[in-house]
């Protein structure tokens, strides 16, 4: 958002409120899963060094806790007309069969097809292409584990030094997941594996069993991680195409809660019977 | 009780952005009244607020207006028993169904005690 346009949101908001009588509105404090209120760095604050092949912490997007959100797509290829990605004929064909709320692709609720309407898992790479919030990551000696906010997931990233297979007899929603460290501190992730049933991003970008996902979570400093994020399907695409690239997560206090944020189907179905079938009207 | 307000036009530039359901169904307006609430849900993918409003002629109507997740509402304030039957409430929807059924989209929601709970899109941005 501009901040001509945060400033002109704000405003309308305090005249809505003036109108309506109120006295006062309630103040936005970000808070974790626990309610309590997250300190904000002081404004000489600097951050320390980046540690050594560690990415352990808890994180959400530095820009904001909202950030992540990537409504219409891939941050940084969202589903607009300044964006057009590389299809291939199947892939143009299968996205155009995927029915998005957003995105120069969107369809009304009534016809939207979005397996996430039903809580399918989001899976990889959605998890971290819509709504990526909260994002623990914990290191053992022969894993890195990533801890999601949204849908309360975890992935394993192996780094025991083994491969992945050539193929897979059976693809999981979140795939198989190898890493390693190319510098102290870059650590590369690969996935393969993937159920094609998920979609890539919130505009329904498709992908196959081909998908390739690679990540790259470079530590800047103590504080910031930069995650990259890489697309290689060549049923569906005729190159690569990047994602996310150099999303900041910053490193929030050890004590940080972060909170349930799932899907549930019951509360789900009562969403589509509720609204989205009442609008049908 | 006072006949809806309807500001077509304004605020539109702060439609709250909701999940993945899109926009599609609705057209951004705003829509300003009083009501009673009869329900909230403070559910995922998305909290509801219901509530009944009565025009001038005592014909009353049920509305059901969604919000954001509780995950980000609780950054606004909101909690799970913000409202609750009874209250009386002046809600200001940013959009309506474009099928003319009593479904919404919320930007605030005045509070018997003035308070006025809305989710500012200039945080978290």
């Amino acid at each position: 958002m501009t901040r001509r346009m945060i400033l002109a949101s704000s405003a309308a908001v305090a005249a809505l409120a003036v109108s309506a009588g109120a006295q006062r509105v309630q103040p936005p404090v970000h808070v974790d899963g626990w309610g309590r209120p997250v300190a904000e760095k002081p404004k000489d604050y600097t951050p320390g060094p980046a540690p050594k092949r560690d990415l352990s912490g808890i994180y959400e997007p530095a820009a904001g806790w909202r950030a992540g959100v990537q409504a219409t797509g891939a941050r940084d290829f969202p589903s607009d007309r300044a964006h057009t990605l590389p299809f291939t004929p199947l892939g143009e064909k299968t996205w155009r069969s995927h029915r998005p709320g957003f995105g120069v692709t969107a369809v009304e609720i009534q016809y939207n097809n979005d397996p996430f309407n039903i809580c399918d898992p989001i899976g990889t790479p959605r998890i971290s292409l819509f709504n990526l919030r909260g994002l623990q990551i914990v290191q053992t000696p022969k894993q890195v584990l990533l801890l999601y906010q949204n849908s309360q997931v975890w992935r394993n990233i192996w780094t025991d030094g083994r491969e992945l297979p050539k193929e897979f007899d059976e693809p999981r929603w979140y795939g198989y997941s190898v890493g390693k460290w190319t510098d102290d501190y870059t650590f590369v992730a690969t996935t393969r594996g993937l159920d094609e049933r998920t979609w890539i991003d919130n505009a329904g970008r498709p992908h196959s069993d081909q998908l390739t996902v690679e990540e790259t979570f470079h530590r800047v400093n103590a504080d910031i991680v930069e995650l990259t994020l890489t697309i290689d399907d060549p049923k569906m695409y005729t190159q690569k195409w990047t994602a996310l690239n150099k999303f900041r997560l910053g490193l929030l206090p050890d004590s940080f809660d972060i909170r349930e944020q799932l899907c549930s189907p019951s509360e789900a179905a009562n969403y589509n019977t509720t609204q989205a079938d009442a609008v049908k009207k | 009780m006072k006949k809806i307000v309807v500001v077509a036009g304004l605020l539109t530039m702060a439609v709250p952005v909701l999940a993945h359901h899109g926009n599609a169904s609705v057209e951004n307006k705003t829509v300003v009244m009083k009501g009673i609430v009869t329900e909230w849900l403070w559910t995922n993918p998305h909290t509801f607020l219901k509530f009944d409003v009565k025009d001038e002629s005592g014909t009353v109507k049920h509305w059901t207006a969604e919000w954001n997740n509780p995950s980000t509402l609780v950054n606004f304030g909101f909690t799970a028993r913000t409202f609750k039957a009874g209250d009386e409430v002046t809600v200001t929807l940013s959009g309506v169904a474009k099928s003319g059924a009593p479904i919404g989209r919320l930007k605030s929601v005045l509070l018997p005690d003035g308070t006025l709970m809305t989710e500012d899109e200039a945080v978290g941005k």
